[in-house]
């Protein structure tokens, strides 16, 4: 289809093409000043609206302002949207948005043949250039011709449509990422309606910078609509996905939610204890924004201090959590011994990324599973969930308070920078639909004895206040039933065999695994946490292939499903792509004594699903045999 | 029992209860001799008059001998690890703000390894009380020096004596922004028992440093103030509005020389050229808490400071009854459909 627009110079009308697509992925990329995170974000959230199934990957920089123009301050957004259901924030991507040279440098490995670079031309000048580390400018060289390159010098084209507005060249700079924003909505046939209302209520206050971020993105789109640069037009129809409401959430948002939901279906409050630290810390900031629902949030002085409140206020009748990152975890990992030892309901959320140390903050990793499972002084089990997409971070987080209230424990639930930070639409639950969890507490004062057990190894919860239940709990071991101090040799040893066998007694209270694709083949490739949407599609295209492979995706970590080990012998190799060094191998391995293939990815990047692809189609060849 | 009516306020009579009801069916294990023992019977004997709920009471503690104190106490405990007896507490008055939270701790667990959150819980005002039983020895693990030990001190660990400058923890305290700062001592139960009743009254944060004797690895360290015979010409009590007068003939005081206190005969000034006791001075409360760090001083022992600040869990509880009543539902199903959302109708699209 091809419309015909009058030009700029109102002389010609130029024609414009309309291409059907059913999948794109875009990268936006710039400075970290640049506001790439919020082009980002607009772009998704309008997408979302108009329907597509999407999967987003925020790429950014530890440091808050990097030195401009240089490689590693490049900041980038990822979005891959499609008429069809999607799982990751894709492989490469369609279309480049490069607001400077390091961020074309730094991007076009991953860009598509023939795919589109939409270029600031007004930062590719020589300082830049040698910031980024470029000899010839790559735009008046032959390096891009594999690409449909399409000069914009978006910087000088926002100050000339901003010139009537009463503001500095370099405020008016500022509002460059919206005219980015504009032309790419024209490109890929967006409603500008969306955005323009989050910039009036973001900068209402503001009316000078509200206006200039109205009329930048306006002037991009026209920019599209009538130069005789762009003379193709992208539509990707919305998606079917299953009838309901949906939003779009990134992890930490729906580990948030889940927490919120978790407390209400508890019939407690809810009480947060946390440090921020990268990339937990939006889970602070959303729950602090929560407390109509009779939530809590204490900012702490350092991680020990936010676990340390949490049990306080666990023992005080709250439904407790903490959250926080590999390093904040390790802070903890003392308390977490105490609050199993004292037995009371915590939810501690670890954010993975890249480790060991400080590590790599922003970036995504999954190598906290050992500290999760095995990281404590002493025989010290703990449930440990593994959300594994943004929005499953919901009810991963709902099921964590579920067991840790039914169990009295603390239980970890594991998500990532990844799945965190990304986004995807979430078809959203009724209220209603999610089961009631409340535990009830102690009632009955002549009985009561703090350490006596019930029917699945938990021992009632009598909170202060409650008249005839004063009782005393303790890192010391605990004498069975009373609760009492106990140095006796052999209570100890049955304590320590009882909190084994409770935490070991939960897999009769999870639901057993599942398998995606055949229950018995040449291949299954098997995942935890965020390497789900990798793991899936690559699996999709395997079976569209007509391989024999199948995707185990495990999300109960400690214990395990009772049926993991039968499943894991009906497959002729196992395919483990994990963001360490095969630590879910190593686990699965001294558990059912099963042998694996470990594809290992540590560079603070989620795997694409080629890679996977790729790994799996190299067994199935040399190991398996090629078939179908 | 469930969880509304357990929230719900109880508006009976207060149960009655004594000294002995507080003791634990535990034997006390504490050495013979220990300065713990003044501590457990003076709380003992002062809650009772306190005009708190048995069931409201909570201890917590570290670790260390002083926090083995919630084993011996019949009311609600929580023997914590060591040095966060203060941060459990405050997640607990916290979330729970009818409970009178005491937290039983010492020199090591509260100055050294729990440092960061003593002065944080001072600095937010939870209304928490702080015993820190300070006998300037790390006693449970045999003899190691504290922070309060003094330079020069020969311990296990400072055989050629302790390099460290130590703590003076009621600086501290006050440096830390405390709204109630008070000193006693183990051998002065009267005393002791009064201090932890003003603990109780005072809304916010309470410190008291007690001067406690280890019999075993720090014996005999506040002899200078708990001998009868040295204790009167060594030790000065604060009493609000009051001369600051002392010795065994009360024939001394102390008066203002600028900014420096000054130990001055009675036979020399009268009663009126002395400094008044005034705890709503922050700035006389460090005068005072750094008069003895001089040779010739006495040892001030009372109430430094006890003055108003907001409460923190109060203007959390505040925040979240207004953020309740704002418009708009608080109910689960207004929370996740909130936001921007969007439909797709059965036939696929929107």
């Amino acid at each position: 289809m091809a419309t015909t627009v009058e030009t700029a110079d109102g002389q010609r009308t130029k024609s414009v093409k309309f291409v059907e697509l059913d999948d794109v992925t875009i990268r936006f990329a710039g400075d970290s000043g640049d506001g790439m995170q919020l082009t980002g974000t607009q772009f998704t959230s309008t997408t979302a609206q108009v329907g597509n199934d999407l999967s987003t990957f925020p790429d950014y920089p530890s440091e808050i302002r990097a030195p401009s123009g240089t490689l590693y301050g490049v900041s980038g957004f990822q979005i891959h949207f499609s008429s069809r259901s999607i799982h990751t924030p894709g492989d490469r991507f369609d279309t480049l948005v490069a607001m400077n040279p390091a961020a074309l440098k730094v991007n076009l490995k991953l860009l598509h043949e023939g795919g589109n670079i939409i270029v600031n031309t007004d930062s590719f000048d020589a300082k830049n250039l040698k910031l980024a580390k470029y000899d010839e400018n790559p735009l008046d060289d032959d390096s891009l011709k594999g690409y449909k390159v399409f000069p914009v010098p978006i910087t000088s084209l926002t100050t000339r449509a901003l010139e009537d507005l009463d503001l500095s060249t370099k405020e008016m700079q500022r509002s460059k990422n919206f005219f980015a924003l504009g032309l790419l909505y024209w490109m890929y046939n967006r409603p500008m309606d969306p955005t323009l209302e989050w910039i009036k209520e973001k900068f209402g206050k503001n009316e000078l910078v509200m206006k200039a971020n109205e009329k930048a993105l306006k002037a991009g789109y026209n920019f599209g609509n009538i130069t005789e640069t762009f003379t193709v037009r992208y539509n990707v129809r919305s998606a079917e996905l299953p009838p309901g409401k949906y939003r779009n959430v990134t992890g930490n948002e729906a580990t948030s939610l889940g927490m919120v939901a978790a407390t209400m279906k508890a019939k407690l409050p809810g009480f947060l204890g946390s440090y921020p630290i990268t990339p937990a810390s939006e889970i602070l900031q959303e729950l602090s924004r929560l407390k109509k629902y009779n939530f809590r949030t204490f900012q702490a002085e350092d991680e020990i201090a936010g676990i340390c409140t949490a049990i306080g206020a666990s023992y005080g009748g709250s439904l407790a959590f903490t959250t926080t990152s590999g390093p904040g975890m390790a802070l903890k990992t003392e308390a977490i011994g105490l609050a199993l030892m004292v037995e009371l309901p915590l939810v501690i959320v670890d954010v993975q990324r890249g480790g060991p140390s400080t590590g790599l903050p922003t970036k995504t990793e999954q190598s906290d599973l050992y500290q999760a499972i095995l990281g404590r002084n002493g025989e010290a089990p703990v449930p440990v969930l593994a959300a594994c997409s943004p929005a499953n971070c919901f009810y991963a987080a709902f099921e964590a308070a579920r067991i840790a209230l039914k169990y009295m424990t603390p239980v970890i639930l594991l998500t990532d920078g990844y799945i965190a930070n990304g986004t995807e639409p979430w078809m959203l639950p009724h209220a209603d639909d999610l089961p009631d969890i409340s535990v009830p507490f102690a009632d009955d004062p002549e009985n009561f004895k703090p350490y006596l057990r019930d029917d699945h190894l938990s021992r009632p919860w009598a909170v202060p206040g409650m008249e005839g239940f004063e009782h005393r709990i303790g890192g010391l071991e605990k004498q069975h039933v009373t609760g009492n101090v106990s140095h006796d040799p052999a209570n100890h040893q049955f304590m320590v065999e009882m909190r084994a066998k409770k935490v070991a007694g939960i897999a009769d209270d999870i639901p057993v695994q599942t398998v995606f694709g055949p229950n018995e083949g040449d291949l299954a490739v098997v995942g935890w946490g965020g390497t789900y949407g990798a793991i899936r599609t690559a699996v999709e295209r395997l079976q569209a292939e007509g391989k024999s492979v199948a995707h185990v995706h495990v999300k109960y970590l400690n214990p395990f499903p009772k049926n993991l080990g039968t499943i894991l012998r009906r497959y002729k190799k196992l395919l483990i792509p994990e963001l360490n060094l095969g630590q879910l191998a190593y686990i699965l391995r001294a558990t059912y004594r099963v042998e694996s293939t470990t594809f290992s990815k540590v560079q603070g990047l989620p795997f694409t699903p080629m890679e996977i692809e790729d790994k799996a189609n190299e067994i199935l060849k040399n190991h398996v045999g090629a078939r179908g | 029992m469930s969880n509304e009516e357990k929230q719900a306020p109880v508006q009976d009579q207060i149960k009655t209860f004594t000294a002995k009801d507080l003791a634990s069916d535990q034997d006390v294990r504490w050495c013979p001799g220990c300065g713990d023992y003044s501590m457990l019977s003076q709380l003992q004997r002062a809650l009772p008059e306190a005009g708190v709920r048995k069931e409201n009471i909570a201890i917590v503690a570290g670790i260390g001998c002083s926090s083995r104190f919630p084993y011996y106490m019949s009311t609600y405990g929580f023997h914590g690890i060591h040095g966060r007896a203060v941060a459990i507490a405050s997640g607990l008055k916290s979330a729970h703000r009818e409970l009178s939270v005491w937290v039983a701790t010492g020199d090591g667990d509260c100055l050294s390894i729990g440092g960061n959150h003593f002065i944080h819980a001072l600095r937010r005002n939870i209304d928490i009380n702080i015993m820190m039983f300070n006998n300037r020895i790390y006693a449970l693990t045999k003899g190691q020096y504290s922070p309060t030990s003094d330079h020069g001190q020969k311990t296990k660990t400072s055989p050629q004596g302790v390099v460290d400058h130590p703590f003076n923890p009621v600086i501290i305290a006050l440096g830390a922004e405390g709204t109630f700062v008070a000193r006693s001592m183990d051998r002065d139960p009267k005393h002791l028992k009064e201090m932890m009743l003003r603990m109780h009254q005072h809304k916010g944060t309470s410190y008291i440093d007690v001067l406690q004797n280890c019999v075993i690895f720090n014996d005999g360290v506040y002899d200078l103030y708990t001998n009868k015979e040295t204790r009167p010409d060594n030790t000065i009590y604060l009493e609000h509005g009051k001369p600051l007068v002392f010795g065994k003939e009360r024939d001394k005081g102390l008066r203002l020389d600028g900014l420096r206190p000054q130990v001055v005969s009675l036979s020399d000034y009268s009663e009126n050229d002395l400094l008044v006791h005034d705890e709503k001075s922050k700035e006389l409360a460090f005068i005072l808490a750094h008069m003895n760090d001089q040779p010739g001083f006495p040892m001030p022992l009372g109430v430094f400071l006890d003055i108003e600040r907001t409460v923190y869990e109060d203007e959390l509880q505040a925040q979240i009854d207004r953020a309740i009543g704002q418009k708009g539902g608080s109910d689960l199903e207004s929370l996740l459909h909130g936001g921007q959302t969007w439909e797709i109708e059965e036939n696929g699209g929107n």
